[in-house]
């Protein structure tokens, strides 16, 4: 396919994901928030922003927090923001994508503007956002063909859940935000299942190791990047005896081996520091990624004039 | 027959009574025309709640779907109104064969002046007229393109005058577009108005995308077994956009830009996720202007350095061909029916508006005496660009356009200012009369040229206006071509005169009706395509 669709797949993939995972991390955090005192608001809205990796607002107040993560459209690192990145991406595909993927990102695109931009107005947005979002998979899930096109939003998709289930466990680490363990399973919607894997018969002190390591449940990180793995095998399945030619897959798997063969004590003393590995290295796999598929650095340009 | 007219027609009778222009819905006397009956008896039983909550919901729905266009750099709803416009088959019969017999004509010419110019020697134009033509390129002279044909896909805009008599009012073989709008509307209105669509033969549209795919693959070169085509556009902020987008998903294969291509050893190759991969069929949907650095505008970067060396080396097929624009040049237009002669040794099916050619001196002295009241126009604008409709132009504009004139009469038409016919429109709470235009497209693929069922009908949305372009406030209907097998629905004792049609040459072979087999026949094709561009 064309390396200019693909890239576009992979960031309709990635915007999705990050609308749908900053989503859940306001949403959750808007709670506590929202009984604050004013000082108290302005530590936590810092310390989020900074987590979320967002240029920072020149105030740090409940409305400037709302308005980056939630409303800016100007910004990729809004859900609002990223959500129209994904439909111009479309939009430059769109003979690509199934016209029902399409219509749900376009409408979604139509129904920003809808929302109330106070507090109650947000909890509402988040909410519509995830049903959106849900609905944009499901549809990509069920109505693309399962070949190179959607394999490219897979990929995107599964870096950025990677990515953004780190940042949400960051946030339970930093004091000033207080997340409680059962608020951070319920962001990532892992609340149900970590209960039934662990049959509560282990603390909550194991929900970070769920919520990283689960191989079963889809929005752990382990599970993320083997799904980035699978889809960048699938997409380059030459096979060679030694070692990789293909660096994105080196930066993922060795993340994910990584994660997967460090003992419980050595995650635990040093989470902050595994959770930045995670991000850093999806921000490098997406730039290998690039390098290999999308790249235009041995474009052609005319530049002479006709004589 | 007399009609008992819902509150929404109340008025239209008043309303035709002033108007010169041929009422598409109405003969004279508030008669209601045969053909429009089922939407007659339709529109009748809905208020206007009804009528603006389906209007509403086909504007909602095209939004939804992107089916949009720019206005001010926004983007808006497709604007279809709910009142089909409707064509009778004879009628139809008319005008596909008048189309048909254009494209024929417009083929020869340009393969006469891009080769031997015996149009020239033989004395039918002079030469000027062609070598001053803005859009003919000597870039492409000397060759036939891969495949042999050059106007793949036409749009012959066409008007129907106060007596009811369809002309051609100009011809677009460059990169005429449109085409998606009638697929979205006919999809549109089947939702918007199933009860009138559900009671009549309409003819289908739909097969457009699989005809325009058969007919791009066959005159890919001939060494080709199993060619890849493309679509190939200026990018998302076209105005065109969404057309391009919906034929390329239609037909299922890549839509590319300029920088996605390259040229290498005179072939044209396409960027992919698997390294380069050859291209033989180019459908350009760039201006010629754009399309090659090399030879036309060297700042352009939507096209593709070196792409005219290789369709002249004959390894890829650019459709429609560069350089058709000689031929929709309007003062060749005004050349169409000698040409028609010359070349097809037939009389115009379908005939010109009178046109004042402004580089003769008699014409030019009469047309700066009768400015206000002529619409004047430059030869090679398209989408109404230019255009000065004399009664509607201040002095000050007259002065201006006089002007112009004289200092490049080459560069202008004149033509009498015509009453297009009017359909019911919905405006203002009721419908109202309002002038439209139609462009059928013509496919030829080298063989046969095959006339799209109706085409699109533009409507002006405001009173009196002429101007239809969406751009400058006009709207649009689903133009419905009534096949003739429902003939039974038209009882002898009720047909009405229908309108004489200027037609020459009765002798033409009745139009067969679609086989359902033809349309099988293509469809293998479509699907090799589209298992051989998914890479």
């Amino acid at each position: 396919m064309l390396s200019r669709i693909a890239e576009s797949l992979f960031w309709i993939g990635r915007y999705v994901e990050r609308a749908d995972g900053t989503s859940r991390i306001l949403d959750v955090h808007l709670e506590r928030l929202n009984g604050a005192s004013a000082q108290e608001q302005e530590t936590v809205t810092r310390e989020l922003l900074t987590i979320m990796g967002v240029p920072q607002p020149e105030e740090y107040t409940l409305g400037s927090l709302l308005n980056t993560l939630a409303y800016t459209r100007s910004s990729t690192h809004s859900v609002a923001g990223s959500l129209g990145a994904a439909r111009e991406n479309a939009r430059r595909a769109r003979e690509t994508v199934s016209s029902s993927l399409w219509e749900a990102l376009n409408t979604t695109w139509y129904g920003l503007g809808q929302h109330r931009r106070d507090v109650v107005g947000t909890y509402r947005f988040c909410h519509w956002v995830l049903e959106r979002t849900a609905m944009i998979r499901g549809l990509a899930d069920s109505t693309m063909s399962h070949d190179e096109a959607w394999l490219f939003l897979e990929l995107g998709r599964s870096l950025e859940r990677a990515d953004m289930t780190a940042r949400m466990l960051a946030t339970r680490e930093s004091e000033a935000l207080g997340l409680s363990w059962v608020n951070m399973l319920r962001c990532a919607g892992a609340y149900e299942s970590f209960l039934r894997t662990q049959r509560a018969t282990v603390g909550e002190e194991h929900a970070g190791e769920f919520l990283l390591l689960d191989r079963l449940f889809p929005r752990s990180v382990l599970r993320a990047l083997q799904d980035a793995e699978e889809c960048l095998m699938a997409l380059d399945p030459s096979y060679q005896r030694v070692g990789f030619m293909d660096d994105a897959r080196r930066i993922v798997g060795e993340m994910r081996s990584t994660l997967e063969y460090s003992t419980p004590d050595q995650l635990a003393a040093s989470l902050p520091i595994f959770l930045h590995q995670v991000q850093l290295s999806c921000a490098r796999a997406s730039e290998a990624i690039t390098n290999k598929y999308f790249s235009r650095g041995q474009e052609l340009s005319w530049v002479g004039e006709v004589s | 027959m007399l009609v008992h007219m819902s509150d929404l027609f109340a008025g239209y009778a008043e309303a035709l009574q002033g108007s010169r222009a041929w009422d598409e819905m109405f003969a004279p006397g508030f008669t209601l025309r045969t053909d429009y009956r089922p939407v007659e008896r339709v529109l009748e039983e809905l208020s206007l709640d009804d009528v603006t909550a389906r209007a509403d919901s086909m504007s909602r729905t095209f939004l939804d779907r992107g089916v949009t266009f720019d206005y001010a750099g926004e983007e808006r709803a497709w604007p279809l109104d709910i009142v089909p416009r409707v064509i009778p088959a004879d009628d139809w019969d008319v005008l596909e064969r008048g189309v048909s017999q254009r494209v024929r004509v417009l083929e020869a010419f340009l393969d006469d002046v891009y080769s031997t110019m015996s149009v020239v020697r033989d004395g039918v134009v002079p030469r000027a007229l062609i070598t001053t033509s803005a859009h003919f390129h000597r870039a492409v002279h000397g060759f036939r393109p891969a495949g042999g044909v050059r106007v793949h896909v036409s749009g012959i805009d066409v008007v129907r005058d106060a007596e009811g008599i369809f002309r051609v009012l100009e011809d677009n073989v460059r990169v005429p577009s449109g085409v998606s709008y009638v697929l979205e509307n006919r999809r549109a209105m089947s939702k918007g108005l199933p009860e009138a669509i559900g009671s009549v033969n309409v003819r289908p549209v739909e097969e457009y995308p699989r005809r325009l795919l058969a007919a791009l693959r066959k005159s890919a070169p001939s060494d080709i077994e199993d060619p890849v085509v493309v679509v190939l556009t200026p990018g998302v902020y076209n105005s065109a956009y969404f057309e391009h987008t919906l034929l390329a998903g239609m037909m299922g294969v890549e839509l590319v830009e300029g920088r996605d291509l390259v040229t290498r050893a005179n072939k044209v190759y396409m960027r992919t996720t698997d390294g380069e991969r050859r291209v033989d069929v180019i459908y350009k949907r760039i201006d010629d202007d754009f399309l090659d650095p090399l030879h036309f505008r060297s700042d352009s970067v939507l096209g593709v350095p070196g792409i005219v060396n290789a369709a002249r080396a004959g390894n890829v097929t650019i459709a429609n061909a560069v350089g058709n624009g000689v031929a929709d040049d309007k003062l060749v237009y005004t050349y169409m029916p000698d040409l028609t002669r010359y070349y097809l040794g037939e009389d115009p099916i379908v005939p010109n508006v009178d046109t004042f050619r402004l580089e003769e001196p008699e014409a030019r002295e009469e047309v700066m005496d009768r400015l206000d009241e002529l619409v004047v126009k430059p030869v090679d604008g398209s989408g109404g660009k230019g255009l000065v409709i004399g009664p509607d132009a201040s002095p000050a504009e007259l002065e201006e356009l006089r002007r112009k004139v004289l200092t490049e009469p080459r560069g202008w038409i004149a033509q009498p200012v015509l009453q297009l016919s009017t359909v019911p429109t919905l405006a203002g709470g009721r419908f109202a009369p309002r002038h439209v235009d139609l462009r059928p497209f013509a496919i030829n693929d080298g063989d046969d040229v095959w006339v799209l069922p109706g085409g699109l009908t533009r409507v002006a949305l405001k009173e009196g206006s002429l101007i239809v372009n969406s751009s400058q406030g006009g709207g649009s209907k689903d133009t419905w071509v009534m096949s003739r097998p429902g003939a039974e629905a038209r009882p002898a004792a009720l047909t009405e005169p229908e309108p004489q049609v200027h037609v020459v040459g009765d002798d033409w072979p009745e139009e067969l009706s679609q086989s359902p087999l033809d349309e099988i026949g293509l469809l293998p094709e479509q699907q090799q395509q589209q298992g051989g561009a998914s890479c």
